[in-house]
């Protein structure tokens, strides 16, 4: 595979870069969307960050990464082979998992084996890209061009959390819990709302407009595609410090407080948009930990609420086509009217 | 510029595209095909090194074709799954060659597009799961008329961008091309690099050219490189600096920084240089750098016409906060006949198709006992596929919908009422994300309808449009009807369903070529009316005026379309009842 960028080399971008990283922190803050101009290093961010992340514990040739500290959720084989006793653990890189433009169903979900069918007669099932993103991250660049029926698959899956599969005579069930990821340019046309909805965290992206941070990438992407391992080495530093942040935030992230004034700060924030459901207040306090968490702090504080509040929020607001400014500066206002 | 000098710079364009075709991205020729065409395809040809193969990308090739998929009788010779290589994945190491880039699907656009950043192609598809390097270079044909140009992700990627539309052969002299040249820059091209300053100075170029992109700075360095290999140089010069600015950022440039000698018509007092040197803000910055951007600028300068510059001018002025890509997706098209939705049991009559793999999956399971049977019947066959195992692929056929919104923006047409116009086609538009639908918008005020939002989907673009559409002057409304009848008419071409939504309060008062005169404009806009009721195009007419009146309903009658008097509508009760009979259709 080609290498990666390293994450920690990517100039500005910061909204986009700490969405990640909470997503990295606390997947069930539920995914993130960003938008924006072309050639702005969206899709380099996504890819930096599968070659960032703290590796997991699986059981070994387990197709679907069953977690060995969750027995209680093992797939048929996993609980064959605990059974027996032969059940061994490894560790593994998180799977960041390319959902393609093109991609056809039974890839997605999984289906019957074709060549152990042809060739052998059995009717065995193989897992899909779902399966493959179970406890990792889900990519699909230009998701507001992924074709209807595959959204409308990737929609059930993320909200069950479990992918359902009825095709071929199988009848197959398994976990498929997983970070969606979704990059794309508006210009091209926006993304459906049912999906939009799904992801945590939205950002906005734009390619940077000051002089220096614009040569400063030019610098960086030049010198890594003229050698890219010894741009590597000279980033492999602050890689595994990053990775260390992510490892610490995740340990202390349970006991993260979050007073009641907290809470209440939230709540305020919502009603004040008049974002719909629940899940805009869920999201952001989860958010909000997970920064705490990731610098350390023992409590979530309004500036963690603050500055995770666009992202967390901007994509829920009603659309309402009179308003000339954008969901943006609606949630900025409000910010300002309630931190002052 | 002339003729000669942009041949030139189209050779040696083609020349450096050769020398490392994967890493400038490609080329963007914008031209017909023709004489000129093809003669700077030959050259291009003979300078790529001789095991490099072109491939064609026919415009609407099927996706298991472009990215792979199964290969079926390979497959069933074989009796298991056997992968082909798509179109990408064939031409890793080469170069392709997109004709009518114009028309590209976006389909297709993405998957070209996220293997050029990639550099390998993902295949999920089909069953199998696969990675296969694809790094190429991509030529694209831009044949499209002025308003019309190659989807934009693409544009962005390609290095260079030429226009051999307006010169004659007269003026494309062949050049001699000297291949081992080329290939002797390729060994040396790994170990040149551009200094700090260099990138610097790139990087100033294009934030003064208005250029957003970061692609272009990126593009424009690596072009600096292989322009130093192809010259010999030792390391990359200030020249190669000035061509790879001239060659890629050009061409891209959307404002233009006021030239010195235009602040300073007069010929500057002798006093000037030593007054150079700390004049302006930006005194940290190195005199040299300094003289490297205005060489650069000097460059662009030169690339660009006169008359060019001056539109650009002209356009920077008047564009105010928009930052856009310009033309960027005008040609969202999805060719969309139907989505898949299954498969189904069935008999393979015309028309149908067989989904292969669906249909071998179904046949899978049954193999062992056939071939038993088949084997004491005699027959040798490695996959026994029965009449009962074909499966057809389901597609659900829903023709897209769009929407056209034809406003009169006329002084006739209360202010108001405008905005109201407005806030409608906004609802709607929300309401189309929903459904997938396109809306197109024409306004008509003046002596003249115009086409201000090409079918989009893009909320964001549909925004902006709207929010510059000015209101004032006569109400051209035959001009108006006409517009959307072309556009309708273009639209059912693409396989598309047209609707025309008509806001107007019927007081036609300027007529087909412009002059004024209450009774020639009702005419001809009845005239204009009865083409669309002829074309059969669906239509509502909805009726702006303050009282509803005879005039408007006899008008919607003459254009076969719904008539809707709104005297008091808010745009929601608008898009609610223009929803209601768009979808009782």
């Amino acid at each position: 595979m080609a290498t990666a960028f390293p994450f920690s080399a990517i100039v500005g971008q910061d909204e986009m870069k700490l969405a990640l990283l909470i997503a990295a922190v606390d997947p069930k803050v539920g995914g993130v969307l960003a938008f924006g101009d072309r050639g702005s290093g969206k899709s380099t961010a996504v890819r930096a960050l599968a070659a960032l992340l703290p590796k997991m514990k699986v059981n070994v040739n387990c197709r679907y990464n069953c977690d060995p500290g969750q027995p209680q959720e093992f797939c048929e084989d996993c609980r064959a082979r605990a059974a027996s006793g032969k059940l061994k653990t490894s560790q593994v890189s998180v799977p960041v998992v390319d959902l393609p433009l093109g991609a056809t169903e039974d890839r997605v979900v999984g289906a019957l084996d074709l060549e152990r069918a042809l060739a052998r007669g059995e009717k065995a099932f193989e897992p899909g890209l779902l399966a493959r993103a179970h406890r990792g991250f889900l990519y699909i660049d230009e998701a507001n061009l992924l074709e209807d029926h595959l959204v409308d698959l990737l929609l059930d899956v993320a909200a069950s959390g479990e992918n359902v599969v009825e095709r071929e005579g199988l009848s197959i069930r398994h976990p498929a819990r997983f970070v969606l990821v979704g990059t794309g340019n508006p210009e091209e046309g926006e993304l459906r709302p049912q999906l939009l909805d799904r992801f945590g965290l939205s950002v906005e992206v734009k390619t940077p407009d000051d002089l220096p941070s614009r040569i400063e990438v030019v610098r960086r992407r030049d010198s890594f595609e003229r050698d890219s391992a010894a741009f590597l080495e000279t980033w492999s530093k602050e890689e595994s410090k990053l990775r260390k942040k992510i490892t610490a935030a995740r340990e202390r992230l349970p006991s993260v407080a979050v007073s009641d004034a907290a809470l209440e700060r939230a709540a305020k924030l919502c009603m004040l948009l008049g974002t719909d459901g629940l899940r805009g207040e869920l999201t952001l306090m989860r958010a909000a930990r997970a920064l705490a968490s990731l610098e350390g702090a023992k409590t979530v504080k309004d500036d963690h609420l603050r500055r995770v509040a666009p992202s967390a929020l901007r994509h829920r607001l009603r659309r309402n086509p009179l308003d000339d400014a954008g969901s943006s500066v609606r949630v900025d206002r409000a910010i300002t009217e309630l931190f002052g | 510029m002339s003729g000669a000098l942009v041949w030139s710079d189209a050779v040696l364009a083609a020349q450096i595209f050769a020398a490392d075709p994967a890493g400038t991205g490609g080329v963007l020729v914008r031209s017909r095909a023709g004489p000129v065409r093809d003669r700077w395809l030959a050259m291009m040809r003979t300078s790529l090194s001789p095991a490099t193969v072109i491939h064609r990308l026919p415009l609407h090739i099927a996706d298991g074709r472009l990215l792979g998929g199964l290969d079926l009788s390979a497959t069933l010779r074989a009796g298991r799954p056997v992968a082909e290589r798509g179109l990408l994945a064939q031409a890793d190491g080469g170069v392709v060659q997109v004709a009518m880039a114009e028309r590209l699907l976006s389909a297709t656009t993405v998957h070209l597009t996220s293997a050029m950043d990639a550099g390998e192609i993902a295949i999920e598809r089909d069953g199998m799961s696969l990675r296969l390097p694809a790094r190429f270079g991509v030529v694209a044909f831009d044949e499209g008329l002025e308003d019309e140009s190659a989807p934009a992700s693409l544009r962005d990627r390609l290095a260079f961008h030429i226009d051999l539309n307006d010169f004659s052969v007269g003026d494309a002299e062949m050049f001699e091309v000297e291949p081992e040249a080329i290939s002797a820059a390729r060994e040396r091209l790994a170990a040149l690099e551009a200094s700090d300053a260099q990138i610097t100075a790139i990087c100033n170029a294009a934030g003064a050219l208005g250029i957003p992109s970061l692609r272009a700075p990126l593009l424009a360095v690596h072009v600096a490189r292989v322009s130093a290999a192809l010259e010999g140089n030792a390391a990359v010069t200030d020249d190669d600096i000035a061509t790879a600015a001239r060659l890629v950022l050009a061409p891209r440039a959307l404002i233009f920084p006021q030239a010195q000698e235009e602040q300073t018509p007069e010929p500057p007092p002798p006093s000037e240089p030593p007054q150079d040197d700390d004049a302006g803000d930006e005194t940290q910055q190195p005199d040299l750098d300094r003289a490297l951007d205005e060489v650069i600028l000097a460059a662009v300068r030169a690339a660009l016409p006169p008359g060019v510059l001056a539109a650009l001018r002209e356009a920077s002025r008047d564009r105010s906060r928009s930052r856009s890509s310009g033309k960027a997706g005008a040609l969202q098209q999805s060719k969309k006949r139907g989505r898949p939705v299954g498969v189904q049991r069935g008999d393979l009559r015309s028309g149908a198709r067989l989904n292969v793999i669906e249909t071998l999956r179904a046949a899978a399971p049954w193999q062992p006992l056939r071939r038993r049977e088949a084997i004491q019947g005699g027959a040798q066959a490695r996959v026994l596929i029965r009449h009962e195992d074909f499966r057809l692929a389901r597609f659900k056929h829903r023709t897209e919908t769009t929407t056209i919104f034809v406003v009169d923006a006329s002084g006739s047409a209360a202010l108001h009422r405008l905005a109201e116009a407005k806030g409608a086609v906004e609802l709607l538009l929300a309401d189309c994300y929903v459904r997938r639908d396109q809306v197109a918008l024409i306004a008509f005020r003046g002596n003249g309808a115009e086409l201000l939002l090409p079918p989009t989907r893009s909320l964001a673009r549909a925004k902006r449009s709207l929010a510059g559409l000015p209101g004032g002057g006569g109400t051209p409304l035959a001009a108006g009807i006409d517009a959307a009848a072309l556009l309708a008419d273009s639209i059912r071409r693409k396989g598309q369903t047209p609707t025309v939504i008509l806001l107007t309060d019927g007081r036609a008062n300027i007529a087909r070529d412009g002059s004024a005169g209450r009774p020639r404009a009702e005419q001809d806009a009845t005239a204009s009316a009865r083409q669309l009721r002829a074309a059969n195009i669906a239509g509502i007419l909805v009726d702006t005026s303050p009282r509803p009146q005879p005039l408007a309903a006899q008008f919607a009658a003459e254009m076969g379309a719904d008539y809707l008097p709104l005297p008091h509508a808010d745009a929601a009760t608008l898009s609610k009842a223009v929803l209601a009979t768009t979808q009782g259709r």
